[in-house]
């Protein structure tokens, strides 16, 4: 899922310092799983807003909304009615939910609330660690199923570099060298052999971001 | 000039908090004016949202009775709460609130004394502060 992390409440405001009433907006799905953007963000971050505005004796009035998925135009838009009554809107969902907030209401400042992170997996609670970079060609089945495009600093397709020591990386210390666990990984399921294959230098430029926008479309589905 | 009483909300644990309060009575120990007793079943049920709402709301402080770490009933609600509130101080420090208006206190079914006694140092502590420039004006 996506991962994401607030924004200093000190940066936001600063976006907000020249309006008086806004619209606060989580959303339901990616961020509320890692805590960034969920329905208890939303109050917690609206509570500090109004404090820090209180504070300084230029009151601050927060309207708060968790759509069930703000990147989905038919959740994004039951935020109309909320959004005729305010100056702006500040939004803890991932910078997608962000940009379909501005799609659908371009007569309103839309400000981002959280930095959009990753895509990544809960290691444990409160710890969350990147699995997929979304290159557009998945190699998992070549490398025992580790990513070495998320989890190599340097994403190499063909075996470690020079840095990999004792199962770590020489880039970030803590974490573990991609092709060491891709390599204990495919010795447990008794294929090794696939160490020898070599992975074609991935076409950044067709299947991935250098391209340019990316876009499925599927006919079948429009209406 | 009137004398500033501070505004204290006291959330006591079911397990330790509160019958230390509950001895305050039975003791006829004398606690501050203006403090606010909120019984919760175990402090891990004190959201960060409820410490930053009673600020919000008017309190000058806000005290967490928990039970001594390892020894909780629910084994994690007292670490909960605590972590809640290194959140919430974060927070507080962001907007430049003092920190200090927000504070745990791990003790015993069986203290009364020191739930009185922290109270008003916490009372003592607040006076000298001031009242909360960030809560809401009715």
């Amino acid at each position: 899922m996506i991962k994401a992390e607030q924004k200093p409440i000190d940066e936001l405001l600063k976006f907000l310092d020249p309006y008086n009433k806004i619209l606060l907006s989580g959303c339901g799905a990616c961020v509320t799983v890692c805590h960034a953007g969920g329905e208890k963000e939303v109050e917690l971050l609206a509570s500090g807003l109004r404090m820090a505005r209180q504070k300084i004796e230029k009151k601050i009035e927060v309207l708060e909304a968790t759509p069930t998925r703000q990147c989905e135009p038919e959740f994004a838009l039951e935020l109309t009615e909320s959004i005729k009554k305010v100056e702006a809107v500040l939004s803890i969902a991932c910078g997608v939910g962000v940009q379909t907030l501005v799609r659908h209401f371009p007569q309103i400042a839309i400000f981002p609330g959280v930095n959009t992170t990753f895509l990544g997996e809960t290691i444990t609670h409160g710890v969350w660690e990147e699995r997929c970079q979304a290159c557009g060609n998945c190699v998992l089945e070549k490398t025992g199923g580790i990513c070495p495009i998320s989890r190599c600093a340097k994403q190499l397709l063909n075996g470690p570099c020079g840095g990999s020591s004792k199962g770590k990386c020489e880039i970030k210390k803590e974490a573990d060298c991609a092709w060491q666990l891709i390599y204990d990984r495919l010795k447990t399921l008794n294929q090794l052999y696939k160490m020898e294959e070599i992975i074609p230098a991935k076409r950044w430029g067709v299947e991935s971001r250098d391209s340019g926008l990316r876009r499925i479309v599927r006919e079948d589905l429009k209406v | 000039m009137s004398a500033f009483d501070p505004k204290i909300v006291a959330f006591c644990c079911d397990q330790s908090g509160y019958p230390a309060a509950d001895m305050v009575g039975t003791l006829k120990l004398k606690l501050p004016k203006n403090v606010e007793i909120v019984r919760v079943p175990c402090a891990g049920r004190i959201e960060t949202i409820y410490l930053l709402k009673a600020l919000e709301k008017g309190a000058d402080g806000v005290l967490v009775f928990a039970c001594h770490e390892e020894n909780c009933q629910f084994l994690r609600g007292n670490l909960r709460a605590k972590g809640r509130l290194s959140y919430a101080h974060r927070l507080l420090e962001k907007i430049g609130l003092e920190k200090e208006r927000l504070e745990i206190c791990n003790l015993a079914t069986n203290n009364g004394v020191k739930l009185a006694d922290t109270i008003r140092q916490k009372a003592e502590q607040l006076k000298k502060m001031g009242p909360n420039p960030s809560a809401e004006k009715t």
